[in-house]
């Protein structure tokens, strides 16, 4: 038996070889899963700083702290580094890398070397990005709507638009990974049946990030070619629509928030059903939800466009489409419940930001069923409802779904253990922190205040500085994990192969996993979240 | 192994149907047909499409999956252009009066 | 036999369990990856269709300007490049390994034949002021919208071309290994998906053809 010397020293992927040039010549989807870790939470930070600018501005109605050109220049950044360099990659480049072959008892991904060159453009696109934000910034707003930025823009968008175009294929070459590792690779006896929800949502938006991904790469390239060489493409002056743009962009940008959404799902799946200790109530409908999701999340996207004079007619159609999209999400939305229901529940921190999320996800997911009212958009949209609305999904949703996801698997990624009571009060602030940064904004927006201004009416100050106040607390609630993930990597409990007593193959090998993963490979005879074949949930270790 | 082997035999056939619908296509072209000129030229096109994809990227005996793949690919695009057309074509259906 | 078994042995990456897996899987990821083409020349393919409709004169006008001979030829010339690309593959199957060279460096030479005859129809358009920017004019009551079409013309073939480029320096990675004896009857799964990306070059051209020069229902070329 074990003494209380240290724990043998055992072959994982993290001690396999030191050395920088192995961690940046790695093919080992663990070790990329971690240095996608680094770029991402990177550039969270980047983009919270720019969060942090337009917020203190809008502590005054007056436009005070910032001109309006700076300000244009800074609510952009903070949108282009969010989404395109936080949201889209975060979960499936940091957990999906990481995951998926565990949860299906590979060795890898697919093509190890493909997914190696998805972090290097990942970073060469995200540092072009930055540089063109410090020599000059983008004041278009993340949607780059010409002729404004194509012809009349004094910013550099076309170094933006660059780093954009450039991280697409980041994402299309994740997405093909996962495709094909999913279809190709799967342990003998793991049937599509028995995946994990994690891996059918994964799939699903690997299935939109290959889809449409490249037409806003070639949209962002003609943008920069109408930019640089002045055609007329999209500028009416020359001949051209700036409608086909709004097409072209939206027909990404709006899969795109389920590329953002869906991998946050993903964790949801997993985390409700450890933490209830039950199995997923209608897992087939939650698998053909995700798919359903992908799927009809390409058919609404000119509801971005009720307001930029589009058809009457087609309007109708999106709005009607957009509709029949919140029919998948609310049928999860259901299930996770319907699994909590007389389940065994323990309020460990990856489940409290479960609750976070099933809630607003769900606030933020009706508010979008308001938004799909023609109606009621043309008076809301470009309003501070809109900015909340997408806020409440994307960071009520996705942000906390990939915190508690961290949390969940990061005895796994690391072999140690978080400390609980700092995870929780964590937790707590982001949760109060969010609320109180963005439920105002939906009064205020409702009320009238456009967004992407400096000023606005006096009126609205209160409502404002609740949000800023609000923001404060968010940002400490983002700090402290941070600060406590770092200490755990030294000082956290050691965690076993299976801290959580969860259901999947993950959890089926050693905490940090060997190179290799699995030292035999698995043979599944099991259906997913089998909690009733499995010993009850034991105390989470305290930290010492 | 697995792989069904195409002979070269079928290979010169859809060369040469290529070949063929080539030509036609240019001869038609010199005609002017109204709007069905470009009707007849994509439909040659997609012939020759259907040619390439299935005997020489030999999808006529590839996996269900990759059938599968092929066709979401032109599907989706099919949704890209139908959606979008159909702003574009149903915009003059409503006027409004001017004053 | 034993010899080709071997090579494939030795070309077994260490995370799949046999080499039929790993083939499959590299074709399947080819296939994917050519579904992202199609989206990607089809944001320029909806483009193409609403100025198009929009503005049909105009792109009559554009269109008459094309060479419809050089791009008639220059089609068969990619026709002939599928066919010997797809007798190399053949050939790679069945473990000729010169032949297979001889057929994959006469794809090459074609690509190249295509690339040059589309450089003499771009200087054609460039001595014509047809390229746009500062340097265009066109006689024509709606010539912005000429201008768009050469606009969308560049673009896509120059995509288009772009893409054959690549093609080509993939072919040439592809000869130097076959060269080199590294397929075998056992192992060629790189010949073939080097196969499918070229095929599927070939395919955007066949609908860029009617699509770009056939619009006119005038006489062909300058």
């Amino acid at each position: 038996m074990a003494t209380a010397a240290l724990p043998v020293e055992r072959e994982t992927y993290l001690n396999s070889s030191y050395g920088v040039k192995s961690w940046l010549l790695t093919i080992d989807h663990k070790r990329i899963a971690l240095l996608y870790l680094i770029g991402v939470t990177a550039f969270f930070f980047i983009g919270g700083f720019f969060a942090m600018l337009v917020r203190l501005e809008l502590l005054t109605p007056a436009g005070d702290l910032l001109q309006s050109d700076t300000y244009n220049r800074v609510f952009t950044m903070h949108g282009v580094v969010m989404v395109f360099f936080f949201l889209i990659p975060a979960i499936p480049a940091v957990l999906g890398n990481f995951l998926v072959p565990l949860m299906i008892g590979a060795k890898d991904l697919a093509f190890p070397r493909i997914n190696l060159l998805s972090w290097y453009i990942f970073m060469l696109g995200g540092t072009i990005s930055l540089y063109a934000m410090i020599t000059g910034g983008v004041d278009t707003g993340w949607t780059f709507y010409p002729p404004y930025s194509s012809t009349f823009s004094n910013s550099n968008v076309t170094g933006v638009g660059v780093g954009v175009f450039i991280n697409g294929f980041s994402s299309i070459l994740t997405g093909l990974n996962f495709i094909v590792t999913i279809h190709r690779m799967r342990a003998p006896g793991l049937t599509w049946g028995r995946l994990p929800l994690f891996i059918w949502s994964h799939y699903a938006t690997s299935v939109i990030m290959v889809l449409g991904t490249p037409v806003i790469a070639i949209t962002l390239l003609l943008l920069v070619f109408e930019r640089v060489l002045h055609l007329g493409i999209f500028n009416p002056a020359l001949g051209g629509d700036p409608l086909l743009f709004q097409h072209l962009f939206w027909f990404y940008s709006h899969p795109a928030v389920y590329i953002m959404v869906l991998p946050g799902m993903a964790v949801i799946s997993e985390l409700v059903t450890c933490f209830s200790r039950k199995r997923i109530f209608g897992y087939n409908f939650v698998a053909l939800a995700s798919v359903g999701i992908a799927v009809l999340g390409f058919l609404v996207w000119a509801h971005h466009m009720f307001v930029a004079g589009i058809s009457v007619y087609a309007a109708m159609v999106f709005s009607l489409l957009s509709f029949f999209v919140a029919i998948p999400s609310a049928i999860k939305v259901f299930n996770w419940t319907a699994t909590m229901y007389k389940g065994s529940i323990s309020y460990s921190t990856p489940m409290l930001y479960v609750f976070g999320f099933i809630g607003l996800f769900t606030i933020g997911g009706l508010t979008g069923l308001f938004l799909a009212s023609i109606g009621v958009d043309v008076h809301v949209h470009d309003t501070y409802f809109i900015v909340a609305h997408f806020h409440y999904i994307m960071v009520g949703g996705t942000i906390m779904a990939y915190l508690g996801g961290l949390h969940f698997w990061w005895p796994k990624i690391t072999g140690r253990m978080y400390p609980e009571a700092w995870a929780k009060l964590s937790a707590l602030l982001v949760f109060v922190g969010f609320n109180l940064t963005f439920f105002p904004q939906f009064v205020v927006g409702y009320m009238g205040m456009p967004r992407r201004y400096h000023a606005y009416p006096a009126e609205f100050q209160v409502l404002n500085i609740l949000s800023t106040a609000g923001a404060s607390i968010l940002a400490l609630g983002y700090l402290l994990p941070m600060v406590y993930f770092i200490w755990s990597l030294r000082y956290g409990a050691i965690a076993g192969p299976n801290p959580w007593n969860a259901a999947g193959l993950e959890w089926k090998t050693a905490s940090p996993p060997p190179t290799h993963n699995f030292d035999e490979t698995p043979v599944v005879t099991w259906e997913a979240y089998n909690y009733d074949e499995l010993p009850a949930h034991e105390e989470v270790p305290i930290a010492g | 192994m697995s792989e069904h082997v195409i002979g070269v035999k079928t290979f010169f056939l859809v060369w040469i149907g290529l070949m063929i619908g080539t030509i036609v296509t240019v001869l038609v072209a010199q005609y002017n047909l109204g709007p069905l000129s470009a009707v007849v030229a994509l439909t040659i096109a997609t012939a020759k499409a259907l040619l390439v994809v299935l005997f020489f990227m030999e999808v006529r005996y590839s996996s269900r999956m990759t059938i599968i793949a092929v066709i979401s690919g032109v599907f989706w695009l099919g949704i890209l252009l139908v959606l979008t057309l159909s702003d574009y074509i149903s915009r003059p259906w409503l006027t409004y009066p001017t004053q | 036999m034993q010899d080709s078994h071997a090579t494939a042995v030795h070309a077994l990456q260490h995370h799949f369990a046999d080499m039929e897996q790993q083939r499959e899987t590299s074709t399947f990821g080819m296939w994917v990856f050519l579904i992202t083409e199609i989206m990607f020349f089809g944001g320029l393919f909806l483009s193409y269709l609403v100025y198009r409709l929009s503005y049909y004169d105009a792109f009559v006008a554009g269109s008459s300007t094309m060479h419809t001979m050089l791009g008639a030829v220059n089609t068969a010339v990619l026709i002939c490049s599928s066919l010997t690309m797809v007798l190399a593959v053949h050939n790679a199957k069945m473990g000729h390994r010169k032949l297979t060279v001889v057929f994959l460096i006469l794809t090459m030479v074609l690509g190249f034949g295509f690339l040059g005859i589309k450089a003499v129809e771009y200087h054609e358009h460039w001595v014509a002021h047809e390229v746009p920017g500062p340097n265009f004019h066109f006689d024509h009551p709606d010539a912005k919208h000429v201008e768009i079409f050469f606009s969308l013309y560049f673009a896509m073939t120059g995509l288009h071309a772009l893409h054959m480029v690549i093609g080509i320096g993939l072919v040439s990675v592809i000869t130097y290994f076959t060269w080199r004896g590294r397929y075998t009857a056992g192992y060629h799964n790189p010949v073939e998906i080097t196969g499918l990306y070229w095929h599927f070059v070939d395919l955007v051209w066949i609908y860029l053809f009617p699509l770009l020069y056939l619009i006119s229902h005038r006489h062909g070329g300058h």
